[in-house]
Formats: structure tokens, sequence, C-alpha cells
């Protein structure tokens, strides 16, 4: 099983405090991971470090050998990295058709094709009916798949999904999560992804990563994890109950 | 009114198409039925519907706030001026030039503005700045008249459209024909992989970046495009009033201007800037003749209420005139009525 992503002792401070400290982790090709973690133990921080929102203080990314570490977030998503925002951000006055086919143009010349690309995302996510319809106007249901749309449609390798879980209905977690698995099994995408619904992480993940305090606590398979002594103290304790 | 859908011909109803033509046609009629005193008055509004039509391309589509658009006037005026004046370069030719070192001011300010960070009202400050430095410089600079003002040659009943000297019907016509090359540029623009682009560095200059835009590179080419467009607007200035001062053509005022017609017709939208320019100059010229008729003779009157009108329109319509009006009189099809 190759690495198609690792994260090699990656570090930020923010004014002296350390928000990620030597994580590392490494992502196989196909594979879905989930990052977990208490709220403020550095998940996010550590999404945005590979995507080259800010440089590390120390330590690398590499997405199939190649050295992202210091790229920008554009030069990131060309080397085939897609993210949505834990904070939803469409672009609130286009349509959600045009949302979709900004991404879609990262990898495509031609902006008709672009928008055949990009309809055929929205078929896949379900937001097709909705394509016409000001993004501004969606419920943050849609506006959570809009994010997963737009940044599938810049046809990544690796996909990172940034709580797109939360705050969403049962019902609704269970269709988001049958799109994921089709879009990891049928496609072989790979998928890092932060969240906090533990049934989707369970259900979905072949790994998972916990994080507390910017620090990696734990990382194995998904029982074994859960299982954790640490893990069950720091994160789990009082949402296991739920 | 939202998204591209509803900024584009093919997003036009039946009934706008009809207005669309008949507007077109009148514009194109109108010297030969109205008289010069009209013509004149048409061609400042044609002139500032340009200019607010090249002003739209930064902010408008980009997001990117110039408070100092004069610059690039003021730029393109003494350019093609100066070229005219000393070398006997016409202005078609001299066009190129204005552009180009309009193009280079626009890039400076942007690469200061971009590479360093500077965002919002800060960059607006840069952009005012640039074009204070221009109007104090401009006083000094003697090749160009300084301060005394620069004067182009003016002969009586010159026809020779090729140096664009000639009658006010001639302007007009040019001035006319700005505004549709730079309505048909600005719907191709919003069209192309540019456009979406601009367009997502507008609404979310993150989510733009992290769908692959390079916000440096998208932001440059708005500042490009607009500059130059803004300067060939100088360069039909300048040979259609013969005359430039630095305190008139580089003030802040003309750069407020320049930006009212897109505001009040609706920011980022294709025929918004081309409304204002003719809900406000208008405006402003019955103002003056409503004032001299009534006898009133007290200076600023005139000012005090354009602002109270601009007041009025800005509060009650604050996304602009022409959405609100698109969509009352549906002109363009709302979003889900099909394309």
């Amino acid at each position: 099983m190759t690495a198609l992503l690792e994260v090699e002792r990656l570090s930020k401070r923010f004014r002296g405090l350390k928000a990620v400290s030597e994580v590392s982790f490494t992502v196989p090709e196909g594979r879905m991971l989930a990052l977990i973690g208490p709220n403020g133990a550095g998940k996010t921080t550590t999404f945005n470090l590979i995507a080259g929102v800010f440089p590390p203080d120390e330590g690398r990314v590499t997405l199939k050998g190649r050295n992202l570490t210091g790229l920008k977030p554009n030069q990131v998503c060309a080397a085939g990295i897609g993210r949505t925002f834990q904070i939803v951000k469409p672009f609130g006055q286009l349509t959600v058709e045009e949302n979709v086919v900004v991404g879609a143009l990262a990898r495509e010349r031609s902006v008709e094709t672009a928008r055949r690309q990009a309809r055929a995302v929205l078929e896949r996510l379900e937001l097709a009916d909705q394509a016409n319809r000001p993004a501004r106007s969606l419920t943050l249901p849609d506006r959570k798949r809009l994010e997963v749309a737009r940044a599938l449609a810049t046809r990544p390798t690796l996909l990172l999904l940034d709580e797109v879980l939360a705050g969403l209905r049962p019902t609704e977690v269970d269709r988001m999560v049958e799109v994921l698995r089709d879009l990891n099994r049928r496609e072989g995408l790979t998928i890092l992804m932060i969240e906090h619904v533990m049934r989707a992480v369970m259900a979905l993940s072949d790994r998972v990563v916990v994080l507390d305090h910017g620090e990696k606590i734990a990382d194995g398979a998904p029982a074994e994890v859960v299982a954790d002594p640490r893990v069950v103290e720091s994160y789990l304790g009082a949402e296991a109950l739920d | 009114m939202s998204g591209l859908s509803g900024v584009m011909f093919s997003g036009i109803t039946g009934r706008g198409m009809v207005l669309l033509v008949l507007a077109a046609l009148g514009l194109a009629v109108a010297p030969f039925v109205a008289d010069r005193y009209l013509v004149s008055v048409l061609t400042t509004v044609l002139w500032f519907a340009y200019v607010g039509q090249a002003w739209n391309v930064m902010m408008g589509f980009s997001g990117l706030l110039s408070l100092g658009h004069a610059l690039y006037v003021g730029l393109g005026a003494y350019v093609s001026a100066a070229l005219f004046v000393h070398f006997g370069i016409g202005p078609w030719a001299g066009m190129v030039l204005a552009m180009l070192v309009a193009v280079v001011a626009g890039c400076v300010i942007g690469f200061l503005g971009f590479r360093f960070g500077v965002k919002g009202v800060h960059f607006a400050l840069l952009t005012i700045a640039f074009a204070e430095v221009a109007r104090i410089g401009f006083d000094h600079i003697t090749w160009v008249g300084g301060s005394g003002g620069f004067f182009l040659p003016v002969e009586a009943g010159a026809s020779d459209p090729l140096n664009l000297r000639g009658s006010p019907v001639l302007f007009y016509y040019v001035a006319l024909a700005l505004v549709v090359g730079a309505l048909f540029l600005s719907r191709a623009l919003l069209h192309s992989r540019l456009g979406y682009q601009w367009l997502a560095v507008r609404e979310e200059p993150d989510a733009a970046e992290a769908s692959g835009v390079d916000l440096f590179r998208a932001r440059m080419t708005a500042v490009a495009v607009s500059s130059a467009l803004t300067a060939l607007g100088g360069v039909f200035q300048a040979f259609y009033f013969n005359n430039l001062f630095p305190e008139q053509v580089f003030s802040m005022g003309r750069s407020i201007e320049i930006i009212l017609p897109a505001i009040v017709g609706g920011i980022g939208t294709l025929v918004g800037p081309i409304l204002g320019a003719f809900i406000l100059t208008p405006l402003g010229e019955a103002l003056t003749f409503l004032i001299e008729a009534g006898g009133l003779d007290l200076p600023g009157l005139k000012q005090l209420f354009y602002g109270a009108a601009l007041v009025v329109i800005v509060v009650f319509r604050p996304e602009g005139v022409w959405p609100w009006l698109a969509r009352r009189l549906r002109l363009v099809r709302q979003p889900g009525e099909g394309a």
C-alpha cells in the first residue's frame, strides 16, 4: 500500500501557542482516514498546513512523493488536493452551478466543458435541482454538499473534508456517508476527513488519527482507537455516552 | 438577480430585449433629433457610463475598491495629449501608449496592494494616494503645462476623425461606441474562465484560492483591464475638451464621480453603470436648470439636492437601481425560470 499523502513532524505555533506539534501520519492511496479530537486539538490547523493556507514552522507535507510544503493553496489544489471549509464559504451571489464551475475551471480551460463537469458533479451530490439557485439561498446541509461538490470539481486525488457532516440531521448524514463511500469505492478517491460524528467515522474510515493539544495521541483502526483509554479520556468520554 | 445568469443577455426576457433594442436605436439616432445641448449632455452621460463600466471591472467583478480611478483617466488624457501636441501622434496610435502607461501605474498599485496584503479600505486608500501624488506631480510637469493647464490646438470647423478632431456629434458616436464596446467586453469577460475566477475572488477569496485560483494573478488582471479601459476614457476626454488641468483631471471629486454611476445603477451588473449614468447626469442637469429657473442663486444648493437624491437612491436601493428595475419590469429571467 503506497502512501498518497505523507505528513512528517508537522509543527505550527501561533504567538507561542503550539497549535500543532510534531504531527506525523500517512494516508494510503484509496483509503479513508479520519482525523478526530476535541475542539482546539489542531485538526483544522493541520488541514490548513496541508492545504497551504500557511506554511508550517517545521515538518513537511508530500503528495505522491512530491513536496508540497510552502506552496500556496491554489498550487496545492493544482497538485491534486481538494478541500472544504468547516465554516462553509460558498460564492454567495453565484448560482450553485457557477460555484462548481469555478472548481472545475481549476483543471479546465473551456467554460463549456467545465459547466458539463459541474452538472455531473451536482448530479452526484444530489444538488442538480438547485443548480440555478443563488448559493446564499441554500440550507446548511445543501451548503455543506456544495462545499464537497466544488472541491470534487477540481478533480482531486485527495479530498480534505472539514466537518462536512456537522449540523446535519441523521438522515442527511446517512445520505452524505453514502455519497462519500461511493466516491471512495467506485472512483478510488482518497479522503482525509475531520469529523465529530463518530457514527460516520466508524462507518467510513479505514484508519483514525486522534489529536489532542496539537499532538497525535492515537493512530490505528477505528475499533482500536475508540477503545484506547487516552482517547476515551481526552475526547470520547462524554460523547461516547450518546 | 443573482449570479451570471442575471446579467447576461442570454437571461434577458422578450420584453427586456425589446427595451434594449429601443434604447440602442434611440441612442443611435439621438444626434439627428437632439439639439447641441442635449447631444453634449448625452455625451457626458455616455462618458460616465463608460468609465463606470471600466471601474466596475475592478469593484463589481473582482471586489477591488478603487477610489483613485481619476489617476487612469488623467494618465490616459495626458499621455495621448502630450503625444499629439509634442510629436503629432494622433489619438488612435496614442491610445496604445496611454493605456500602457495606465496599466503600468495600475500594476504598481496592484503589486503593492496584493503582494503585501493591503486589503479593502486600505487598498482604497492606496489608490487615492497614487491619484493624489499624480495630481500634485502633474502640477509641476511644465512639459505638459503644469498647473497652468495643457491645451490641445483647436481649429474651428475641422473635421479629421483620424485625429479625433471634429464636431460634437463625432464625439457622441465615439462615446457611444466606447459604451457598447465596454458592454460586450464586460459580458465576454464574465463568460470567460477569468470572469468566473474574478467573481469567485470577489465572493470568497479563500475558497477561490482553494479552488485553484491564483489570487494575485486574478486581481492583477482585473486592475490591468480596468486601468486600460479607463485610460481610453481619458484619451477621449483630452480630445473632447481640449484642455487638461491636474486639479480637475486627477481630483478626488472626479474619482468619486466615476464610481457613482455604478453604485447607483448596480455594482457588478453589466447594465448598472450605464443606467446609473443616465440617472445621475440628467439629474444634475435638471437640478441646475430648476435652480436657475427658480431664481435661486445659492452656491452649493445643487450639490445639496444632488447629495440628497443620492442618499435616497442608496438607502432605498442599496444593490442598485438596475437589479430592482430588471426584476420589477421582468427584463431578465429570474433564477429558476429556465435559461
